[in-house]
């Protein structure tokens, strides 16, 4: 019997893929950023009052990823951006390829953020790169404090903690310093916004967290360029 | 079940460089942050080969621990409990240097012989 040494990535064909599509961002100067959460935590509400916030004329696009219907899609078409649903028809989780379909027929040359919405899942998500510049895991308040410890890959990969759905905080046993504590025991110095769709709570700090992300993205390519 | 697929077009793809021979065993190194449950896997592995040319492929899995090396004395050690902080200096600037892995790292081919039982030779 022989052992043949293989010493290569599991999916190594989605990172191949991945980096093609981060590539193509860089060159167009996109931001692509990719949203993971459970089932319901609020993630495309976020983006409706992201897309609600952002000027008409920004050049902004969303992929938002489900198992079935078109539901998220038509929610956020009504904000006037590009949107297109990816319905993986029982997939877990959105992979480079979905990404690379489903952006065929858009100029990425008119875009500078593209926002991807995983489909719910904390765990799957986390292992498959889409190209994106940065993960960004939005944690609800009725999900429990120590989801960061029971689900650590997402939290360990996101650069920024999205603790949503805060105007709930008075109704549930929810302690959020102890969710942020154990966000950063998993990942030290993770950046963590507090948001309430409903009443626009920590709204402020997310798209000022957004804008700084895009900016010091614009100023690294410039950088790079030169 | 993706990753399980995954393992399997990477041995059938490694396995086309040894004709006359088949895979006995492949082994997956997985990182305790990679999200990866063992028993999952293996389950959906076990599910996905079943009546299939690969159906006595073994799967070998080991898993790798987070580490982290200390940016201020370069001292390098396994994280417990989520605890990053320097057992030498009591640093907390430490990186993650393994742990996340999801990685092949090994296949096992035996050649199809005159005594191999139930396999077809392809020579």
């Amino acid at each position: 019997m022989d052992r043949v040494p293989l010493e290569r990535k599991v999916l190594s064909e989605n990172d191949r893929v991945a980096a093609e599509l981060r590539a193509r961002f860089q060159e167009h100067g996109i931001l692509c950023l990719n949203l993971i959460s459970s089932p319901g935590s609020g993630k495309t509400s976020l983006l409706e009052r992201t897309l609600e916030t952002l000027p008409r004329h920004d050049r902004v696009a969303v992929l938002t990823g489900d198992i079935q219907t078109e539901n998220d899609a038509n929610r956020l078409k009504r904000f006037h951006f590009p949107v297109k649903q990816i319905t993986t028809g029982g997939t877990c989780h959105l992979d480079a390829r979905m990404i690379e379909r489903h952006l065929a027929d858009w100029k990425l040359e008119d875009l500078d953020l593209l926002l991807i919405e995983n489909v719910g899942n904390l765990v799957c998500p986390s292992s498959y790169d889409l190209g994106e510049a940065a993960k960004v895991v939005v944690l609800s308040v009725t999900e429990g404090e120590d989801k960061p410890l029971k689900y650590p890959s997402i939290f360990f990969k996101s650069d920024l903690l999205v603790l949503s759905k805060i105007d709930l905080l008075p109704y549930v046993p929810f302690d959020i310093d102890a969710a942020a504590e154990n966000a950063r025991k998993v990942h030290p110095g993770m950046e963590i916004v507090k948001v309430s769709c409903l009443t626009g709570s920590g709204l402020h700090e997310w798209m000022m967290w957004l804008g700084a992300r895009r900016q010091a993205y614009k100023s690294l390519l410039q950088k790079t360029a030169s | 079940m993706g990753i399980a697929n995954s393992v399997l077009e990477a041995v059938r793809t490694e396995m086309s460089r040894y004709p006359g021979s088949y895979p006995c065993k492949v082994g997956v190194r997985i990182g305790e942050l990679a999200a990866i449950d063992q028993d999952a896997l293996r389950f959906c592995f076990e599910a996905m080969i079943l009546e299939t040319d690969l159906e006595s492929l073994e799967l070998g899995i080991e898993v790798c621990p987070r580490r982290h090396r200390c940016q201020v004395c370069a001292r390098e050690f396994v994280v417990r409990d989520y605890d990053s902080r320097c057992p030498q200096c009591s640093s907390l600037e430490t990186t993650c240097i393994s742990g996340d892995e999801l990685e092949l790292a090994y296949l096992e081919v035996e050649e199809y012989g005159p005594s191999t039982v139930g396999a077809k030779s392809t020579q």
